[in-house]
């Protein structure tokens, strides 16, 4: 079975008193992992919900494959959900959850084990088959509920914070498996969270909602990287933020911290919001030294990397230097950033 | 101060159980009397009365009517108190407060003006009194019961397993037989066994419904009216032994569910 691309275009969810979607309009490309990502409140279950056909939204289309789905019903989709607690059917065992959806579909008994077990097998618990959901751990319970969806051959299934209450080892095993998993059924997966490491690591494409609309919307490298908006660069890792004027020749902006030379052009005078990633900015005159001279405030060692605070007057910088480097607290450091790794995002106005 | 405290307390604890248990165990221990009239000495034992209830037709015959309507008020009670709960707590519509209180109103009508009620109400509609208008007021007294036992039953997270089964294609006849009922059995069998109980011993609604067939407690009542006999305690210890084995198992139902919603 193959993904299905889907559509949305200008989504409203209005509720009494809170508007959980403001606007939305995304397209998602058949066969694509992509991950909603946002803080709690942003209106990303909204969302999902909306694609899985268990809200209405009070404006706006959904199409699945080209075809309007807006008001279809949940079963009449093809789409199917994983829920945030899984929701197995407790008084059923793991093959009768798995099979479940067969049986709606009025599948033939034996056809019925057969595809049983081959989900099982998919998901590495052929052996639980016979069990009660109760006798089962968590990172299990997280897999049948994978495997019950997945079996009815769904064009796009749908995530919902599948891994949020598993402990972080397991989140990670599990992120594997579900990229092995998505790699060998070809179907879209819309994956919802708040971790923005889950995104990272699971995501073709990662969108970023805020307030009920998009923020931002790429690749992780290209959301990493270059960041559209303040919000997207802090919520996709740590961000320097700063304002500033941009200098008449559009290349450099004036900021607090010194002449910070800019990616892109922008247009003279104007005030714009740059973001800089610890790790971009760099001791010692060889990175051009335009920050000026900073003293160490703080400084961890954290095992791959030290993350390193300097200060002057009320500003602060953070900063991730590699393993090697030695700072001591109250050094005095020329600190300075590339040109290219200075960018030019949406300030939070 | 505070064991002369502790000792009355527990004088007076013993007092009530005595004054609410003495009578139920003179009653079930003299059922078991050798000799004619359940009063002291204890004669026993001896099962002679039993044998004589069961030779009784009458009390056959009302202890088979007491069954018969009571599973049969018991059931209905507990599947209407199950649909306006599901309906309630899963479809929210406008009023839900009203409907509630609504369903909930016959708890707080005495049962001689429910029954006195239906007894004109029948006479109006030119409907004898039988034995199905006795069914029929205890369904009325017992349906918000059952319906309040539901309604607390009914939890969001169980909704969740609706939504999944709808996900996968189930219709809502199948997500109601095959998802709200099985995970709701233990609340709906407290709720089934409780009502059972309530009927199996209710008297005035029966006594002012009932024609020729009667229940056992008005069997019982229209027996001892002829003269004190040991039979009738037979009959009592019956009735009472039926209620403590039906609010046991409800209340042993009752503990799974809450240990379930614990778990979870």
């Amino acid at each position: 079975m193959t993904g299905a691309g889907i559509d949305v275009t200008e989504l409203v969810k209005q509720y009494p008193g809170h508007r959980a979607l403001d606007g939305v309009s995304l397209s998602i490309d058949p066969g694509s992992y992509t991950v909603i990502l946002g803080p709690s409140g942003s209106g990303k279950t909204t969302l999902l919900a909306i694609l899985g056909g268990f809200v209405e939204p009070t404006s706006g289309q959904v199409t699945v494959d080209g075809e309007d789905v807006t008001t279809v019903a949940p079963s009449r989709r093809p789409t199917t959900t994983v829920f945030q607690d899984y929701a197995l059917f407790p008084h059923m065992t793991v093959g009768q959850n798995v099979g479940f959806g067969l049986e709606m579909q009025r599948a033939g008994k034996k056809d019925r084990a057969t595809q049983v077990g081959e989900a099982l097998e998919m998901v590495g618990l052929a052996h639980t088959k016979d069990r009660h959901i109760a006798d089962l751990s968590g990172g299990q319970r997280q897999r049948i509920a994978l495997a019950r969806a997945l079996i009815v051959g769904p064009r796009v299934l749908l995530l919902d914070e599948p891994l949020g209450a598993l402990d972080v080892k397991l989140r990670r095993q599990m992120q594997d498996e579900l990229t092995r998993i998505h790699d060998t059924v070809g179907t879209t997966f819309v994956h919802v969270t708040h971790d923005q490491e889950e995104a990272m690591s699971l995501a073709d494409t990662i969108v970023i909602l805020r307030d009920g609309r998009i923020d931002d919307m790429g690749s992780p490298e290209q959301l990493y990287l270059n960041p559209a908006t303040a919000f997207s660069a802090r919520f996709m890792g740590d961000s320097n933020i700063i304002e500033g004027t941009v200098r008449a020749e559009g290349y450099a902006v004036d900021t607090a911290w010194g002449n910070v030379g800019v990616s892109s052009p922008a247009d003279a005078h104007a005030s714009v919001t740059v973001s800089i990633r610890p790790e971009h900015i760099v001791m010692g005159s060889g990175g051009g030294g335009n920050l000026g001279e900073w003293v160490i405030a703080e400084s961890h060692f954290l095992g791959q990397r030290h993350r390193v605070i300097a200060r002057r007057d009320n500003h602060e910088i953070l900063m991730s230097l590699p393993q090697g480097s030695s700072v001591t607290q109250g050094q005095m450091v020329t600190l300075g950033v590339a040109p290219e790794m200075a960018k030019i995002v949406k300030g939070d106005g | 101060m505070k064991l002369l405290r502790g000792s009355i307390s527990w004088v007076y604890a013993l007092l009530v159980f005595g004054f609410i248990l003495l009578p139920v165990a003179s009653l079930v221990v003299f059922s078991f009397q050798a000799t004619n009239l359940p009063l002291p000495p204890f004669t026993g034992p001896s099962l002679r009365w039993y044998e004589a209830l069961f030779a009784d037709s009458g009390m056959v015959e009302a202890l088979r009517n007491s069954l018969v309507v009571g599973v049969v008020s018991a059931f209905f009670s507990t599947l209407l108190g199950f649909l306006s709960a599901y309906g309630l707590a899963r479809y929210r519509p406008d009023g839900a407060r009203v409907i509630r209180a609504a369903l909930m109103t016959p708890l707080g009508v005495s049962y001689l003006v429910i029954g006195f009620g239906l007894a004109i109400t029948a006479n109006e509609l030119a409907l004898g009194r039988s034995l199905v208008l006795v069914t029929l007021g205890h369904i009325i007294i017992n349906l918000p019961l059952a319906f309040a036992i539901l309604l607390s039953q009914m939890r969001d997270e169980d909704e969740t397993l609706e939504k999944a089964a709808r996900d996968l294609g189930a219709n809502e006849w199948v997500v109601i037989t095959r998802i709200a009922i099985p995970v709701l059995l233990p609340g709906l069998l407290a709720a089934f066994l409780l009502s059972f109980t309530l009927s199996w011993d209710e008297f005035i609604i029966a006594f002012f419904l009932a024609d020729f067939d009667v229940t056992l407690p008005i069997e019982i009542w229209s027996q001892l009216r002829t003269g004190l006999d040991a039979k009738t305690n037979a009959a009592g210890t019956l009735v009472f032994a039926i209620s403590v084995v039906a609010l046991t198992l409800a209340y042993v139902l009752n503990r799974a569910v809450q240990q379930r919603s614990r778990r979870q």
